[in-house]
Protein backbone atom coordinates (compact mmCIF):
# COMPACT_ATOMS: atom_id res chain seq x y z
CA UNK A 1 0.00 0.00 0.00
CA UNK A 2 1.16 3.52 -0.62
CA UNK A 3 1.89 5.79 2.33
CA UNK A 4 0.46 9.09 0.80
CA UNK A 5 1.68 11.48 3.49
CA UNK A 6 4.98 9.41 3.92
CA UNK A 7 5.76 10.21 -0.09
CA UNK A 8 4.28 13.68 -0.54
CA UNK A 9 6.54 14.64 2.16
CA UNK A 10 9.73 13.64 0.06
CA UNK A 11 8.52 15.92 -2.94
CA UNK A 12 9.39 19.84 -1.35
CA UNK A 13 7.40 21.63 -4.27
CA UNK A 14 4.02 20.08 -2.83
CA UNK A 15 4.17 22.19 0.45
CA UNK A 16 3.85 25.12 -1.86
CA UNK A 17 0.80 27.39 -1.63
CA UNK A 18 -0.65 28.93 -4.92
CA UNK A 19 -2.81 31.61 -4.90
CA UNK A 20 -3.28 31.47 -1.30
CA UNK A 21 -4.63 27.67 -1.63
CA UNK A 22 -2.65 24.76 -1.27
CA UNK A 23 -1.31 23.40 -4.43
CA UNK A 24 -2.86 20.31 -6.29
CA UNK A 25 -1.00 19.89 -8.80
CA UNK A 26 -2.61 17.74 -11.70
CA UNK A 27 -0.77 17.99 -14.54
CA UNK A 28 1.82 15.18 -14.46
CA UNK A 29 1.23 14.19 -18.05
CA UNK A 30 2.67 17.29 -18.55
CA UNK A 31 5.35 16.96 -16.34
CA UNK A 32 6.17 15.62 -12.95
CA UNK A 33 7.54 16.95 -10.08
CA UNK A 34 10.63 15.65 -8.37
CA UNK A 35 11.81 13.36 -5.43
CA UNK A 36 14.26 15.05 -3.15
CA UNK A 37 16.49 11.83 -4.00
CA UNK A 38 16.55 12.71 -7.65
CA UNK A 39 16.96 16.72 -6.14
CA UNK A 40 19.98 15.24 -4.30
CA UNK A 41 20.99 13.24 -6.99
CA UNK A 42 22.37 16.36 -9.26
CA UNK A 43 23.34 18.11 -6.41
CA UNK A 44 25.48 15.36 -5.58
CA UNK A 45 26.62 15.22 -9.09
CA UNK A 46 28.13 18.29 -8.98
CA UNK A 47 29.04 18.64 -5.52
CA UNK A 48 31.10 15.27 -5.80
CA UNK A 49 31.14 13.62 -8.94
CA UNK A 50 31.45 16.08 -11.84
CA UNK A 51 33.52 15.50 -14.81
CA UNK A 52 33.53 14.41 -18.79
CA UNK A 53 32.46 10.78 -19.66
CA UNK A 54 34.38 8.44 -21.42
CA UNK A 55 37.55 10.07 -22.27
CA UNK A 56 39.58 11.28 -19.27
CA UNK A 57 41.97 8.53 -17.63
CA UNK A 58 41.75 10.84 -14.38
CA UNK A 59 39.83 9.05 -11.28
CA UNK A 60 37.18 11.74 -11.59
CA UNK A 61 36.24 11.06 -14.71
CA UNK A 62 37.13 7.18 -14.54
CA UNK A 63 34.28 7.58 -11.53
CA UNK A 64 31.53 9.57 -13.34
CA UNK A 65 31.65 7.29 -16.66
CA UNK A 66 30.79 4.07 -14.00
CA UNK A 67 27.99 6.30 -12.77
CA UNK A 68 27.31 7.08 -16.26
CA UNK A 69 27.03 3.47 -17.90
CA UNK A 70 25.89 2.19 -14.43
CA UNK A 71 22.51 4.88 -15.16
CA UNK A 72 22.38 3.16 -18.67
CA UNK A 73 21.84 -0.64 -16.51
CA UNK A 74 19.69 0.71 -13.90
CA UNK A 75 17.38 2.46 -16.95
CA UNK A 76 17.81 -0.54 -19.30
CA UNK A 77 16.56 -2.76 -16.01
CA UNK A 78 13.69 -0.68 -15.25
CA UNK A 79 12.11 -1.55 -19.22
CA UNK A 80 13.31 -5.19 -19.40
CA UNK A 81 16.01 -4.31 -22.01
CA UNK A 82 20.35 -4.78 -22.40
CA UNK A 83 22.23 -1.65 -21.79
CA UNK A 84 23.56 -2.02 -25.08
CA UNK A 85 20.26 -1.47 -26.54
CA UNK A 86 19.49 2.00 -24.38
CA UNK A 87 20.43 5.41 -26.15
CA UNK A 88 20.08 8.34 -24.21
CA UNK A 89 18.31 10.93 -25.51
CA UNK A 90 16.59 14.95 -24.54
CA UNK A 91 13.28 13.56 -24.60
CA UNK A 92 10.62 11.60 -26.29
CA UNK A 93 10.44 13.91 -29.11
CA UNK A 94 14.25 13.58 -29.55
CA UNK A 95 13.95 9.90 -29.61
CA UNK A 96 11.20 9.79 -32.28
CA UNK A 97 13.74 12.07 -34.33
CA UNK A 98 15.92 10.15 -34.48
CA UNK A 99 14.60 7.51 -35.81
CA UNK A 100 12.63 9.26 -38.49
CA UNK A 101 15.97 10.69 -39.45
CA UNK A 102 18.36 7.37 -39.12
CA UNK A 103 16.11 4.87 -40.68
CA UNK A 104 17.08 3.70 -44.22
CA UNK A 105 13.74 3.25 -45.14
CA UNK A 106 13.23 2.91 -49.06
CA UNK A 107 11.39 5.58 -50.97
CA UNK A 108 8.06 5.43 -51.02
CA UNK A 109 7.67 3.59 -47.89
CA UNK A 110 4.41 3.77 -45.93
CA UNK A 111 3.87 4.56 -42.33
CA UNK A 112 0.87 3.87 -39.39
CA UNK A 113 0.37 5.90 -36.83
CA UNK A 114 -2.83 6.28 -35.10
CA UNK A 115 -5.91 9.27 -34.22
CA UNK A 116 -4.53 9.40 -30.93
CA UNK A 117 -0.73 10.41 -31.69
CA UNK A 118 0.67 13.46 -30.00
CA UNK A 119 2.34 16.09 -32.75
CA UNK A 120 5.51 14.66 -31.88
CA UNK A 121 4.82 10.93 -32.82
CA UNK A 122 2.97 12.52 -36.39
CA UNK A 123 5.51 15.12 -37.36
CA UNK A 124 8.40 13.56 -37.70
CA UNK A 125 6.70 10.99 -40.02
CA UNK A 126 4.68 13.27 -42.06
CA UNK A 127 8.40 15.27 -42.94
CA UNK A 128 9.53 11.66 -43.70
CA UNK A 129 6.94 11.30 -46.19
CA UNK A 130 7.06 14.54 -47.69
CA UNK A 131 11.23 14.29 -48.30
CA UNK A 132 10.62 10.12 -49.37
CA UNK A 133 7.62 10.20 -51.09
CA UNK A 134 6.26 8.11 -48.55
CA UNK A 135 2.66 7.74 -47.30
CA UNK A 136 0.98 8.24 -44.16
CA UNK A 137 -1.66 6.18 -42.57
CA UNK A 138 -3.72 6.38 -39.90
CA UNK A 139 -5.43 3.90 -37.74
CA UNK A 140 -8.86 5.43 -36.87
CA UNK A 141 -10.32 5.29 -32.89
CA UNK A 142 -13.68 4.40 -31.84
CA UNK A 143 -15.41 6.95 -29.43
CA UNK A 144 -14.50 5.64 -26.25
CA UNK A 145 -10.98 6.21 -27.12
CA UNK A 146 -10.44 2.46 -28.21
CA UNK A 147 -8.06 1.63 -31.27
CA UNK A 148 -10.00 0.03 -34.38
CA UNK A 149 -7.48 -2.84 -34.64
CA UNK A 150 -9.28 -4.61 -36.91
CA UNK A 151 -8.69 -1.97 -39.81
CA UNK A 152 -5.14 -3.10 -39.10
CA UNK A 153 -4.84 -5.42 -41.29
CA UNK A 154 -6.36 -3.51 -44.75
CA UNK A 155 -4.03 -0.56 -43.50
CA UNK A 156 -0.87 -2.99 -43.73
CA UNK A 157 0.31 -3.10 -47.51
CA UNK A 158 3.97 -4.32 -49.39
CA UNK A 159 5.02 -1.06 -48.83
CA UNK A 160 4.72 -0.99 -44.98
CA UNK A 161 7.73 -0.48 -43.18
CA UNK A 162 6.83 0.97 -39.78
CA UNK A 163 4.05 1.66 -36.91
CA UNK A 164 4.51 4.32 -34.90
CA UNK A 165 2.22 4.55 -31.89
CA UNK A 166 1.34 5.52 -28.30
CA UNK A 167 1.39 2.94 -25.82
CA UNK A 168 -0.70 5.39 -23.45
CA UNK A 169 -2.70 8.60 -25.05
CA UNK A 170 -1.15 11.87 -23.16
CA UNK A 171 -4.96 13.12 -23.61
CA UNK A 172 -7.20 10.42 -23.13
CA UNK A 173 -5.16 8.14 -20.66
CA UNK A 174 -6.05 5.09 -22.88
CA UNK A 175 -3.69 1.90 -22.80
CA UNK A 176 -3.37 0.68 -26.49
CA UNK A 177 -3.11 -3.28 -26.93
CA UNK A 178 0.21 -2.99 -28.34
CA UNK A 179 1.76 -6.03 -28.10
CA UNK A 180 -0.67 -7.77 -29.83
CA UNK A 181 -0.73 -4.67 -32.53
CA UNK A 182 2.86 -5.80 -32.54
CA UNK A 183 2.10 -9.41 -32.90
CA UNK A 184 -0.60 -8.81 -35.54
CA UNK A 185 1.39 -7.00 -37.72
CA UNK A 186 4.77 -9.51 -37.60
CA UNK A 187 2.57 -11.68 -38.35
CA UNK A 188 1.10 -10.23 -41.75
CA UNK A 189 5.24 -8.95 -42.64
CA UNK A 190 7.65 -9.91 -39.98
CA UNK A 191 9.53 -6.98 -41.45
CA UNK A 192 7.59 -4.42 -40.18
CA UNK A 193 9.06 -2.20 -37.48
CA UNK A 194 7.10 -1.04 -34.67
CA UNK A 195 7.82 1.85 -32.21
CA UNK A 196 6.44 2.26 -29.19
CA UNK A 197 5.78 6.17 -27.65
CA UNK A 198 6.14 5.05 -24.16
CA UNK A 199 6.17 8.75 -22.66
CA UNK A 200 2.45 8.61 -21.24
CA UNK A 201 2.93 4.68 -19.85
CA UNK A 202 6.77 4.11 -17.90
CA UNK A 203 5.60 6.94 -15.38
CA UNK A 204 2.18 4.63 -14.69
CA UNK A 205 2.70 1.20 -15.39
CA UNK A 206 5.48 -1.94 -15.61
CA UNK A 207 6.56 -2.17 -19.20
CA UNK A 208 8.52 -5.06 -20.71
CA UNK A 209 9.85 -3.73 -23.87
CA UNK A 210 11.25 -7.62 -24.48
CA UNK A 211 7.95 -9.29 -24.08
CA UNK A 212 5.91 -6.34 -26.04
CA UNK A 213 8.57 -7.08 -29.04
CA UNK A 214 8.70 -3.68 -30.21
CA UNK A 215 11.60 -2.57 -32.32
CA UNK A 216 12.21 1.01 -30.91
CA UNK A 217 10.50 2.57 -27.41
CA UNK A 218 10.85 6.04 -26.37
CA UNK A 219 10.08 7.57 -23.65
CA UNK A 220 10.90 10.86 -21.35
CA UNK A 221 12.47 11.21 -18.05
CA UNK A 222 10.82 14.44 -16.90
CA UNK A 223 6.89 12.73 -16.67
CA UNK A 224 8.57 10.35 -14.50
CA UNK A 225 9.83 12.28 -11.53
CA UNK A 226 13.41 12.52 -13.10
CA UNK A 227 15.22 16.13 -14.47
CA UNK A 228 13.89 17.51 -18.00
CA UNK A 229 16.59 16.81 -20.60
CA UNK A 230 16.50 13.33 -19.98
CA UNK A 231 14.86 10.60 -22.23
CA UNK A 232 15.46 7.10 -23.73
CA UNK A 233 15.32 5.83 -26.86
CA UNK A 234 15.52 1.74 -26.92
CA UNK A 235 16.68 -0.02 -30.25
CA UNK A 236 16.47 -3.46 -30.40
CA UNK A 237 19.87 -5.07 -30.45
CA UNK A 238 19.78 -6.29 -34.18
CA UNK A 239 18.93 -2.77 -35.68
CA UNK A 240 21.42 -0.44 -34.23
CA UNK A 241 23.38 -1.07 -37.03
CA UNK A 242 20.67 -0.38 -39.57
CA UNK A 243 20.31 3.45 -38.34
CA UNK A 244 22.15 6.12 -39.49
CA UNK A 245 23.63 9.19 -37.25
CA UNK A 246 21.36 11.97 -37.70
CA UNK A 247 24.37 13.88 -35.38
CA UNK A 248 28.33 13.25 -35.40
CA UNK A 249 30.82 14.47 -33.02
CA UNK A 250 32.82 13.99 -30.12
CA UNK A 251 32.41 10.70 -28.26
CA UNK A 252 30.96 8.95 -31.09
CA UNK A 253 34.25 7.98 -32.51
CA UNK A 254 37.09 4.81 -33.06
CA UNK A 255 39.49 6.48 -34.96
CA UNK A 256 39.45 9.98 -37.28
CA UNK A 257 41.20 11.77 -40.19
CA UNK A 258 40.19 13.70 -43.02
CA UNK A 259 39.88 10.94 -45.31
CA UNK A 260 38.12 8.53 -43.36
CA UNK A 261 36.00 8.36 -39.74
CA UNK A 262 35.67 4.97 -37.76
CA UNK A 263 32.41 5.42 -35.68
CA UNK A 264 31.85 3.13 -31.99
CA UNK A 265 29.04 0.55 -32.38
CA UNK A 266 26.15 0.67 -30.04
CA UNK A 267 24.64 3.29 -28.65
CA UNK A 268 27.67 5.82 -28.15
CA UNK A 269 27.18 6.30 -31.79
CA UNK A 270 24.54 8.09 -31.46
CA UNK A 271 25.10 10.37 -27.97
CA UNK A 272 27.59 12.93 -29.79
CA UNK A 273 28.70 15.44 -28.09
CA UNK A 274 29.30 15.61 -23.48
CA UNK A 275 25.69 14.10 -22.72
CA UNK A 276 23.58 15.43 -20.48
CA UNK A 277 25.34 13.73 -17.26
CA UNK A 278 23.29 15.08 -14.60
CA UNK A 279 20.13 14.50 -16.04
CA UNK A 280 20.99 10.79 -16.42
CA UNK A 281 22.35 10.41 -13.11
CA UNK A 282 18.15 11.85 -12.25
CA UNK A 283 16.99 9.33 -14.36
CA UNK A 284 18.62 6.41 -12.88
CA UNK A 285 17.48 7.44 -9.53
CA UNK A 286 13.94 7.99 -10.05
CA UNK A 287 13.90 4.43 -11.47
CA UNK A 288 15.20 3.53 -8.05
CA UNK A 289 12.82 5.55 -6.25
CA UNK A 290 9.90 4.06 -8.78
CA UNK A 291 11.12 0.36 -7.72
CA UNK A 292 11.65 1.56 -4.13
CA UNK A 293 7.90 1.76 -4.23
CA UNK A 294 7.28 -1.04 -6.48
CA UNK A 295 5.85 0.24 -9.96
CA UNK A 296 2.40 -2.17 -9.60
CA UNK A 297 1.81 -0.14 -6.38
CA UNK A 298 1.98 2.80 -8.27
CA UNK A 299 -0.26 2.01 -10.85
CA UNK A 300 -2.35 0.60 -8.58
CA UNK A 301 -2.79 3.92 -6.44
CA UNK A 302 -3.02 5.68 -9.58
CA UNK A 303 -5.78 3.57 -10.91
CA UNK A 304 -7.81 4.03 -7.32
CA UNK A 305 -7.29 8.07 -8.03
CA UNK A 306 -8.78 7.25 -11.53
CA UNK A 307 -11.70 5.84 -10.42
CA UNK A 308 -12.68 7.90 -7.67
CA UNK A 309 -12.15 11.12 -9.56
CA UNK A 310 -14.31 9.68 -12.52
CA UNK A 311 -17.27 8.75 -10.01
CA UNK A 312 -16.90 11.94 -8.82
CA UNK A 313 -16.94 13.98 -12.66
CA UNK A 314 -20.09 11.49 -13.32
CA UNK A 315 -22.23 13.09 -10.31
CA UNK A 316 -21.58 16.66 -12.08
CA UNK A 317 -24.27 16.99 -14.83
CA UNK A 318 -22.38 19.38 -16.32
CA UNK A 319 -19.28 17.19 -16.84
CA UNK A 320 -18.95 15.67 -20.34
CA UNK A 321 -15.71 12.86 -20.23
CA UNK A 322 -13.67 11.91 -23.41
CA UNK A 323 -13.02 8.21 -24.19
CA UNK A 324 -14.83 6.19 -21.02
CA UNK A 325 -12.94 3.22 -21.82
CA UNK A 326 -12.12 0.65 -19.36
CA UNK A 327 -8.10 0.31 -19.49
CA UNK A 328 -6.94 3.76 -18.81
CA UNK A 329 -4.01 4.91 -17.26
CA UNK A 330 -4.05 7.93 -14.98
CA UNK A 331 -5.21 10.46 -17.12
CA UNK A 332 -8.77 11.79 -17.35
CA UNK A 333 -9.96 14.63 -20.21
CA UNK A 334 -13.12 16.26 -19.82
CA UNK A 335 -15.13 19.63 -20.64
CA UNK A 336 -18.25 21.55 -18.89
CA UNK A 337 -20.73 21.42 -21.42
CA UNK A 338 -21.23 25.25 -23.24
CA UNK A 339 -17.85 26.37 -21.34
CA UNK A 340 -14.22 27.12 -22.85
CA UNK A 341 -11.11 25.11 -21.76
CA UNK A 342 -9.48 27.79 -21.22
CA UNK A 343 -11.97 29.03 -18.66
CA UNK A 344 -12.25 26.18 -17.01
CA UNK A 345 -8.76 26.23 -16.38
CA UNK A 346 -8.07 29.71 -15.33
CA UNK A 347 -10.29 29.40 -12.40
CA UNK A 348 -9.17 26.20 -11.33
CA UNK A 349 -5.84 27.55 -11.26
CA UNK A 350 -7.31 30.56 -9.01
CA UNK A 351 -8.62 27.60 -6.75
CA UNK A 352 -4.87 26.58 -6.35
CA UNK A 353 -5.55 23.64 -8.75
CA UNK A 354 -3.01 22.70 -11.78
CA UNK A 355 -4.84 21.25 -14.78
CA UNK A 356 -4.11 21.17 -18.20
CA UNK A 357 -5.97 22.98 -21.11
CA UNK A 358 -6.25 23.24 -24.95
CA UNK A 359 -5.17 20.44 -27.43
CA UNK A 360 -2.79 18.51 -25.56
CA UNK A 361 -0.64 18.37 -29.06
CA UNK A 362 -3.40 16.14 -30.41
CA UNK A 363 -5.23 18.76 -32.71
CA UNK A 364 -6.11 15.72 -35.61
CA UNK A 365 -7.86 14.07 -32.15
CA UNK A 366 -9.54 17.53 -31.09
CA UNK A 367 -10.77 17.07 -34.72
CA UNK A 368 -11.95 13.62 -34.44
CA UNK A 369 -14.17 14.46 -31.02
CA UNK A 370 -15.22 18.06 -32.98
CA UNK A 371 -13.67 20.23 -30.21
CA UNK A 372 -10.85 22.83 -29.74
CA UNK A 373 -9.12 21.38 -26.60
CA UNK A 374 -10.21 19.85 -23.14
CA UNK A 375 -9.54 20.16 -19.58
CA UNK A 376 -6.82 17.28 -18.47
CA UNK A 377 -6.44 15.98 -14.75
CA UNK A 378 -3.24 13.59 -14.52
CA UNK A 379 -2.22 11.53 -11.70
CA UNK A 380 1.05 11.13 -9.78
CA UNK A 381 1.96 8.63 -6.92
CA UNK A 382 1.67 11.83 -4.33
CA UNK A 383 -1.57 12.77 -5.49
CA UNK A 384 -4.79 11.73 -2.93
CA UNK A 385 -8.22 11.05 -2.93
CA UNK A 386 -8.79 14.29 -0.74
CA UNK A 387 -7.14 16.58 -3.16
CA UNK A 388 -9.76 15.30 -5.88
CA UNK A 389 -12.82 15.91 -3.51
CA UNK A 390 -10.84 19.69 -3.45
CA UNK A 391 -10.56 19.29 -7.08
CA UNK A 392 -14.47 18.37 -7.15
CA UNK A 393 -15.34 21.32 -5.23
CA UNK A 394 -13.54 23.79 -6.73
CA UNK A 395 -15.13 22.81 -10.29
CA UNK A 396 -18.31 22.97 -8.91
CA UNK A 397 -17.56 26.43 -7.99
CA UNK A 398 -15.48 26.92 -11.40
CA UNK A 399 -19.33 25.95 -12.82
CA UNK A 400 -21.52 28.22 -10.70
CA UNK A 401 -19.18 31.58 -11.88
CA UNK A 402 -19.28 30.69 -15.35
CA UNK A 403 -23.05 30.37 -15.68
CA UNK B 1 -12.55 60.87 -21.97
CA UNK B 2 -8.61 59.96 -22.38
CA UNK B 3 -7.34 56.11 -22.43
CA UNK B 4 -5.62 57.18 -19.17
CA UNK B 5 -9.07 58.32 -17.83
CA UNK B 6 -10.81 55.71 -18.52
CA UNK B 7 -8.32 53.20 -17.51
CA UNK B 8 -8.30 55.44 -13.92
CA UNK B 9 -12.78 54.12 -13.80
CA UNK B 10 -11.97 50.80 -14.45
CA UNK B 11 -9.16 50.76 -11.66
CA UNK B 12 -11.79 52.32 -9.41
CA UNK B 13 -14.94 50.03 -10.37
CA UNK B 14 -12.42 47.34 -10.10
CA UNK B 15 -10.91 48.51 -6.47
CA UNK B 16 -14.17 47.37 -4.63
CA UNK B 17 -13.11 43.96 -4.83
CA UNK B 18 -10.66 44.17 -3.02
CA UNK B 19 -9.04 40.41 -2.43
CA UNK B 20 -12.32 38.81 -3.41
CA UNK B 21 -10.89 37.41 -6.69
CA UNK B 22 -14.49 35.02 -7.45
CA UNK B 23 -15.93 38.67 -7.41
CA UNK B 24 -13.40 40.41 -9.50
CA UNK B 25 -14.23 37.16 -12.00
CA UNK B 26 -17.53 37.50 -11.79
CA UNK B 27 -17.57 40.48 -12.65
CA UNK B 28 -15.17 40.44 -15.46
CA UNK B 29 -17.85 37.15 -17.35
CA UNK B 30 -20.52 39.16 -16.65
CA UNK B 31 -18.50 42.01 -18.62
CA UNK B 32 -17.88 39.58 -21.58
CA UNK B 33 -21.56 38.32 -21.40
CA UNK B 34 -22.79 42.13 -22.41
CA UNK B 35 -20.03 42.40 -24.47
CA UNK B 36 -21.87 43.07 -27.75
CA UNK B 37 -21.61 40.76 -30.59
CA UNK B 38 -19.11 41.28 -33.57
CA UNK B 39 -21.06 41.27 -36.75
CA UNK B 40 -21.11 37.89 -38.36
CA UNK B 41 -19.32 38.86 -41.26
CA UNK B 42 -16.17 39.99 -39.63
CA UNK B 43 -15.96 36.77 -38.08
CA UNK B 44 -13.54 35.89 -40.35
CA UNK B 45 -9.87 33.42 -40.01
CA UNK B 46 -8.36 36.68 -41.01
CA UNK B 47 -9.75 38.72 -38.04
CA UNK B 48 -8.74 35.80 -35.45
CA UNK B 49 -6.06 36.58 -33.58
CA UNK B 50 -3.05 33.84 -33.43
CA UNK B 51 -1.64 32.83 -30.17
CA UNK B 52 -4.33 32.39 -27.96
CA UNK B 53 -5.60 28.94 -26.53
CA UNK B 54 -9.15 30.39 -26.75
CA UNK B 55 -10.40 32.03 -30.46
CA UNK B 56 -10.30 36.08 -30.73
CA UNK B 57 -11.57 37.86 -33.30
CA UNK B 58 -11.28 41.40 -34.13
CA UNK B 59 -12.67 43.68 -35.99
CA UNK B 60 -11.49 47.64 -36.46
CA UNK B 61 -12.40 50.27 -38.81
CA UNK B 62 -11.44 54.47 -38.84
CA UNK B 63 -14.32 56.25 -38.25
CA UNK B 64 -13.71 60.19 -38.33
CA UNK B 65 -10.20 60.07 -37.06
CA UNK B 66 -11.13 56.96 -34.41
CA UNK B 67 -10.22 53.69 -34.62
CA UNK B 68 -13.46 51.49 -33.84
CA UNK B 69 -12.97 48.16 -32.49
CA UNK B 70 -15.40 45.03 -32.36
CA UNK B 71 -14.46 41.89 -31.47
CA UNK B 72 -15.39 38.29 -29.72
CA UNK B 73 -14.12 35.14 -28.10
CA UNK B 74 -14.95 31.45 -27.61
CA UNK B 75 -13.79 31.57 -23.87
CA UNK B 76 -15.78 33.97 -21.72
CA UNK B 77 -12.98 35.17 -19.28
CA UNK B 78 -11.06 35.99 -22.76
CA UNK B 79 -14.23 37.93 -23.92
CA UNK B 80 -14.34 39.70 -20.38
CA UNK B 81 -10.55 41.36 -20.86
CA UNK B 82 -11.74 41.90 -24.62
CA UNK B 83 -14.46 44.22 -23.29
CA UNK B 84 -12.43 45.53 -21.44
CA UNK B 85 -9.63 46.50 -23.60
CA UNK B 86 -12.52 47.98 -26.10
CA UNK B 87 -14.06 50.27 -23.56
CA UNK B 88 -10.50 51.78 -23.15
CA UNK B 89 -9.11 51.41 -26.87
CA UNK B 90 -11.98 51.74 -29.23
CA UNK B 91 -13.23 55.50 -30.42
CA UNK B 92 -9.92 56.81 -29.78
CA UNK B 93 -7.03 58.19 -32.17
CA UNK B 94 -4.70 55.81 -33.71
CA UNK B 95 -1.61 57.59 -32.15
CA UNK B 96 -2.55 57.14 -28.58
CA UNK B 97 -3.82 53.96 -28.87
CA UNK B 98 -0.40 53.16 -30.09
CA UNK B 99 1.54 54.73 -27.58
CA UNK B 100 -1.23 53.74 -24.52
CA UNK B 101 0.83 51.79 -22.02
CA UNK B 102 -2.48 49.94 -20.41
CA UNK B 103 -1.48 49.69 -16.47
CA UNK B 104 -4.47 49.50 -15.47
CA UNK B 105 -4.62 45.33 -16.30
CA UNK B 106 -1.90 45.00 -13.38
CA UNK B 107 -3.93 47.90 -10.88
CA UNK B 108 -6.81 45.64 -11.41
CA UNK B 109 -4.60 42.03 -10.52
CA UNK B 110 -5.13 40.73 -13.75
CA UNK B 111 -1.67 41.14 -14.57
CA UNK B 112 -1.32 37.07 -15.13
CA UNK B 113 -2.94 37.49 -18.07
CA UNK B 114 -0.06 39.10 -19.47
CA UNK B 115 2.84 36.14 -18.92
CA UNK B 116 4.27 35.03 -21.91
CA UNK B 117 2.96 31.93 -22.48
CA UNK B 118 1.03 30.16 -25.37
CA UNK B 119 -2.15 29.70 -23.54
CA UNK B 120 -3.50 33.32 -23.45
CA UNK B 121 -3.82 35.59 -25.95
CA UNK B 122 -3.69 39.27 -23.76
CA UNK B 123 -0.55 39.84 -25.20
CA UNK B 124 -1.31 39.16 -28.72
CA UNK B 125 -4.71 41.12 -28.46
CA UNK B 126 -2.98 44.45 -27.22
CA UNK B 127 -0.45 44.15 -30.12
CA UNK B 128 -3.04 43.28 -32.97
CA UNK B 129 -5.12 46.48 -31.42
CA UNK B 130 -1.72 48.68 -32.10
CA UNK B 131 -0.96 47.32 -35.21
CA UNK B 132 -4.80 47.83 -36.90
CA UNK B 133 -4.43 51.13 -35.38
CA UNK B 134 -0.73 51.75 -36.51
CA UNK B 135 -2.13 50.32 -40.17
CA UNK B 136 -5.57 52.20 -40.46
CA UNK B 137 -3.98 55.78 -40.05
CA UNK B 138 -1.32 55.64 -42.23
CA UNK B 139 -4.22 53.81 -45.06
CA UNK B 140 -5.59 57.27 -44.42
Amino acid sequence: MIDSKHIREQFPILKKWINNKPLVYFDNGATTQKPQVVIDSIVKYYSEQNANIHRGVHTLSREATELFERSRQTVASFISAKSSEIIFTAGTTDGINLIANGSNFPKGSEIIVSQMEHHSNILPWQLWCERNEGKLKVIPINKDGSLQIEKLESLITTKTVLIAMAHVSNTLGVINPVKEIIQRAKAINSKILVLIDGAQSVPHMSVDVKDMNCDFFVFSGHKMYAPTGSGVLFVKENLFNTLKQSKTGGGTIKSVSFEKTEYVDGPLRFEAGTPNIEAVVGLAQACEFMNSLGVKNISAHEHLLLEHAQKELSTISEVEVYANHSNKAAVISFNVKGQHPFDVGTLLDKYGIAVRTGHHCTQPLMSYYGIQGTVRASFAIYNTKEEIDIFIEALKKTIKLLN
Amino acid sequence: MSIKEIEDEIVSEFEIFGEDWEGKYEHLIDLGKSLPMIDEKNRTEENIIKGCQSRVWLNSVLKDGKVIYTADSDAIITKGMVALMIRVLSKQAPTEIAKAELGFINKIGLKEHLSPTRANGLVSMINRMKLDAIKLSQKN
